[in-house]
């Protein structure tokens, strides 16, 4: 390892633009003529539009136009769309209700887009939005998606009975229900998921430029995934083919999967500088971001987790009601079916699982992927029921864990997964040291001196990252392939440009791709730039969410850096004459082998390209891509122990202790990789003690500023400690896992888990408010 | 935001001229409820009249344990001040854990309570230290001045110019605060007479804002201690039931409240 190759804790190449001020995000764009948009949004859940008018409007100062759902249909934009078909277990089709960019007809949750207002200034479009017009017929509205799937409730979509999207299975029902009649003891519970907003620091952004010289569109945006961005406006919501389109996420604070769909405004600012002549900008305020981000979770669940005479799972049976919102968002269909269902046998060994999805329509804003989709909701749903059949079978949880354990790899689970690596219990070991598990007695009666309530939970998570062989994914709904594309370009003297299609927004890949440059070639780090998020500057990609970049993204940086290494090698084994099977890359240096020969990296890289003196046949130059498909997901796993105090006379709960024992294989860089995690136990700390969105019964958004969204501040937070473990992935060519969600995905259950040991009681549902803590505390006395 | 015009009052006498020649003027003392809910849209004042600049509306005043606080003193400004602190620890310890350190900067003792939010936490003080508000036209008692829900007894254009208490024997203010906005959920400012008076003011748990309860102070009057709260019923029926916290569980924070002030004091 060289200082800036692997392993090493590199300081984050691109910290010195953030902490400057000199990032440069979509709204910091700016371009000669450009306008600005504000949008006219539906005041209520459920409406039909009789009638706009935008005459006052339209006259007012600075008003360049004022453009509606007609005139988008008129042109031919389409629909947005989801792009995971999800067959109902009748074998139906799911039901895509129709999702206009601009509702024509019917509005169906507050916030959904009705007009575009663009002007000279923010100011005067926002006095212009509020001058339009529109007739609404208010239709009555469901927002609770229990209640939505009953007979005679408000109906969102035609083509959805009950507000049914689909009604889907995974796993053998007989068998679970075998295994059930015949446990020696069967846990039941009822889960809830809370409803998350997902408040990435930067709102979103787009602005839209089209240019009638060339008819072409540039399309700024808040992206994690521009050239995903690209194909769906392209291919289904007819914007502009690609060769016309270019999409360029700048840089993005934060996305958290909030970032990865195509919302109406990049489709209509685009569409809106084509019919003004104008660039026009739009920027989402804070009260726009609650409204309108796609939010994550809401699952309301049941589970029956059967055991056998000796402690053992013999089935696990799931029933599950997910909250899709209004409308389908473009990864929707897959977060409560195959990121979540396939990851119910956890870290276990577990014979029969069947699990039934069923997705529904309500007035709310689409609920999609947020930080770990569909796996938080899995490992919430088994370690809490874990948690609670240890308590009623008299076991510690540590034991009934150790019991029920994977112990060897592959691993076929009835829910599709293969595992292919892992040591559950060494997480489990190192996670229980660090928290001096064996210490806690003593820190709850010292704890119960002082007044307070102490408690200790754990949970025990894997997840599958590194989003997929795209073959698998394809047979199971995806619309896309999920691999990822690298070109690695060696300039003239040496330097190196890496194009990636992995898009970075707060995860640090311009160092740690150059990390994996600088080691494989020996160069220093600043040599090394990493461009990404640009269509017209990056080949192709497929973007960054489910922990992928490290494990596809890079590997596709690997497979292009074998080929520069191949062709280098040959350069240098030319002018050194020598065979190129002798020729070894050390420290910036080709050398022969057992020889004090050598070309320096910039020397081998000027002959690539003056081209005076290459091998016969050798084309000059040295830039090499590369697709990587991954072989397989990717399973981090690790064990995490939560200890709480518990103020019994106020309900309040202190985090006194976060330990969290994860196994990412190998790790490029453990400072970011440290931070991926703190960052993730937050949200996870966030979701299990204060978040919570919220509409009333109208389906108006009463959680829709921070005075009411609690989020999770540093005063909430404990310090943590963190370690990692490492079973290298064999699936990819870096042996890495993924490390960007499991913090978010393995520390909800450890906190309830804890609150529940500390006031004993184990009904208690997240947000785990104080006022929540403290009446169950009051019924458990 | 909508336009509004902003002008800055060099005196008492220049800032109710302003406010007369304006359409719909509103006076700005620190703004930090004002200007975000201006830039929400959800007030559109023609003029904003800004006091917090006019040198009479100033400073802090310590004569033995009487004390005067000008309206437009910043919260950074009463928590840190050693007069104060010497004599009413307890407002220094209010004002010093109000909103963050920005708001403590640009917030104002007057501007807080003449908005007069049902979650703010010195009109508990005022009414537990039996202050009189003072305005360039008359003084108020503070059990006259807090009226309702960001309601209060000032008549059109009238300004607050100070506050005025003595301090008291003992006191303490605790509050629980909102998880989301930091506001009191439940805030409780105790405090004891040298003849054994006590007044307890509560804020944040009122469904019609900040209140004195008789039966806990009467407790305290008769026991000066925390757990002479413990068996005093508070009502829930006037409480406040909200997103965040039921009219049952602000009733119980404002008994522990006022324990674990009495416990402080």
């Amino acid at each position: 390892m060289g200082v800036d190759g692997i392993g090493a804790r590199v300081a984050r190449k691109e910290d010195r633009r953030f902490l400057t001020g000199k990032g440069r995000y979509t709204d910091d764009m700016s371009v000669p003529g450009m306008k600005y948009a504000v949008f006219v949004r539906s005041p209520h859940a459920h409406a039909t539009i009789a009638g706009i008018d935008a005459t006052a409007a339209r006259a007012m100062p600075g008003v360049i136009d004022v453009l509606d759902g007609r005139q988008l249909l008129a042109d031919g934009i389409g629909n947005l769309i989801c792009g995971w078909m999800i067959h109902s277990k009748d074998g139906s089709p799911m039901k895509m209700g129709a999702w206009r960019p601009l509702a024509d007809k019917t509005v169906r949750y507050v916030g959904d887009a009705v007009a575009i207002v663009v002007a000279d200034s923010v100011a005067e479009a926002r006095d212009a939005a509020e001058a339009v017009v529109v007739d609404y017929d208010p239709l009555p509205a469901v927002t609770d998606p229990v209640q939505a799937l009953a007979d005679g409730q408000p109906q969102l979509h035609p083509e959805a009975s009950n507000n049914l999207v689909f009604d889907w299975e995974l796993g053998d029902g007989a068998a679970v229900d075998r295994a059930l009649a015949a446990a020696a003891h069967v846990t039941e519970l009822k889960i809830f998921n809370n409803r998350l907003s997902p408040n990435p620091m930067e709102p979103r952004a787009t602005l839209g430029i089209y240019d009638a010289g060339d008819e072409h569109y540039t399309c700024y945006t808040t992206s994690q995934n521009p050239h995903l961005a690209r194909l769906v406006m392209s291919a289904f919501y007819n914007v502009a083919p690609e060769n016309k389109l270019r999409v360029i996420a700048p840089d993005v604070g934060g996305g958290f999967g909030s970032k990865i769909y195509i919302y109406p405004e990049e489709i209509v600012c685009l569409w809106a500088s084509k019919r003004t002549g104008v660039p026009v900008k739009w920027t989402s305020d804070r009260t726009e971001a609650f409204l309108t981000d796609a939010h994550g979770r809401d699952h309301v669940s049941t589970v029956k987790m059967a055991f056998d005479a000796g402690n053992r799972i013999t089935a696990l049976k799931v029933d599950t009601i997910a909250n899709l919102g209004a409308y389908m968002s473009l990864f929707s269909s897959c977060v409560p079916t195959y990121l979540y269902a396939t990851l119910l046998s956890g870290q276990y060994d577990i014979p029969a699982i069947h699990a039934n999805v069923r997705t529904v329509y309500t007035n709310t804003v689409p609920v999609d992927a947020y930080r770990g989709a569909g796996r938080p909701e899995a490992t919430y749903l088994l370690e809490r029921t874990m948690e609670t059949a240890a308590r009623e079978l008299g076991l510690s949880p540590a034991e009934l864990r150790r019991t029920n354990f994977i112990r060897s790899f592959p691993h076929q689970t009835p829910v599709i997964m293969n595992y292919d690596a892992g040591d559950y219990e060494a997480s489990l070991n190192a996670a229980m040291a660090a928290a001096d598990w064996n210490g806690f007695a003593a820190r709850k009666a010292e704890a119960e001196g002082r007044g307070m309530k102490r408690g200790i939970g754990m949970s025990c998570y894997i997840e599958a990252c590194g989003l997929a062989p795209s073959a698998a994914v394809g047979s199971l709904g995806a619309g896309v392939g999920l691999w990822e594309s690298a070109e690695v370009k060696v300039n003239m003297v040496g330097t190196i440009e890496v194009m990636t299609g992995s898009h970075s927004h707060g995860q640090g890949h311009e160092t740690t791709f150059a990390q994996l440059v600088a080691d494989r070639l020996g160069l220093p780090i600043d040599s090394i730039n990493i461009v990404h998020g640009d269509t017209d500057k990056v080949q192709m990609g497929m973007g960054t969410y489910g922990s992928r970049s490290g494990a596809v993204g890079m590997s596709a940086v690997a497979k292009a850096l074998d080929k520069v290494e191949a062709k280098a090698k040959k350069i240098a084994a030319h002018l050194m004459e020598a065979d190129e099977s002798d020729i070894v890359i050390e420290d910036g240096v080709l050398k022969v082998a057992g020889t004090d020969k050598s070309v320096p990296w910039f020397q081998m890289a000027l002959a690539a390209y003056t081209a005076h003196n290459l091998p016969p046949g050798l084309e000059p130059g040295l830039k090499e891509s590369a697709f990587y498909d991954p072989a397989n997901f990717t399973f981090p796993a690790g064990c995490y122990i939560c200890e709480v105090e518990v103020d019994p006379e106020t309900g309040r709960t202190k985090v006194v202790q976060f330990v969290a024992a994860d196994d990412f294989g190998n790790i490029i860089n453990p400072m970011i990789v440290e931070g991926q995690v703190h960052g993730g136990i937050a949200q996870g700390i966030g979701q299990a003690l204060l978040e919570g969105v919220r509409y009333d019964d109208s389906g108006q958004l009463l959680t829709a500023s921070y005075l009411d969204y609690a989020m999770p501040r540093a005063d909430d937070l404990p310090s943590f400690v963190v370690s990692t473990s490492n079973t290298p992935c064999p699936n990819n060519p870096l042996g890495v896992k993924g490390c960007g969600e499991a913090g978010a995905i393995g520390s909800p259950p450890a906190l309830i888990n804890a609150i529940t040991d500390a006031i004993g009681n184990n009904q208690l549902t997240m947000p785990a408010t104080a006022e929540k803590v403290w009446a169950a505390a009051q019924a458990a006395n | 935001m909508y336009q509004t015009n902003y002008h800055r009052a060099a005196s008492i006498q220049e800032a109710v001229q302003m406010m007369g020649a304006a359409t719909e003027g509103k006076y700005l003392s620190g703004g930090m409820t004002l200007i975000p809910t201006m830039r929400l849209r959800l007030a559109a004042p023609s003029d904003l009249v800004d006091l917090r600049r006019i040198a009479e509306l100033k400073g802090i005043a310590v004569d033995g344990r009487s004390v005067r606080i000008g309206a437009a003193t910043t919260h950074e400004e009463v928590a840190t001040s050693s007069a104060l602190r010497a004599i009413c620890p307890s407002i220094c310890g209010l004002a010093g854990h109000i909103g963050d350190p920005a708001v403590r900067h640009m917030g104002t003792i007057g501007g807080s309570i003449a908005n007069n939010d049902p979650a703010a936490d010195y009109p508990a003080a005022m009414l537990a230290l039996d202050a009189v508000i003072v305005t360039d036209r008359r003084e108020i008692k503070a059990a006259a001045f807090f009226t309702g829900l960001f309601e209060t007894a000032l008549e059109e254009g009238e300004i607050i110019t100070a506050v005025r208490f003595d301090a008291p024997a003992k006191a303490a203010y605790q509050k629980f605060p909102n998880p989301a906005s930091r506001y009191a959920m439940a805030g409780v400012f105790v405090a004891r007479r040298d003849n054994g008076d006590v007044r307890v003011g509560v804020t944040g748990a009122g469904s019609s804002g900040v209140f004195r309860h008789p039966g806990l102070e009467a407790a305290l009057s008769a026991n000066w201690s925390p757990d002479a709260v413990a068996n005093v019923t508070v009502d829930a029926s006037d409480l406040l039931t909200d997103l965040h916290a039921s009219a049952a569980y602000r009733a119980n924070l404002v008994r522990v409240m006022t324990k674990r002030a009495v416990a402080a004091a």
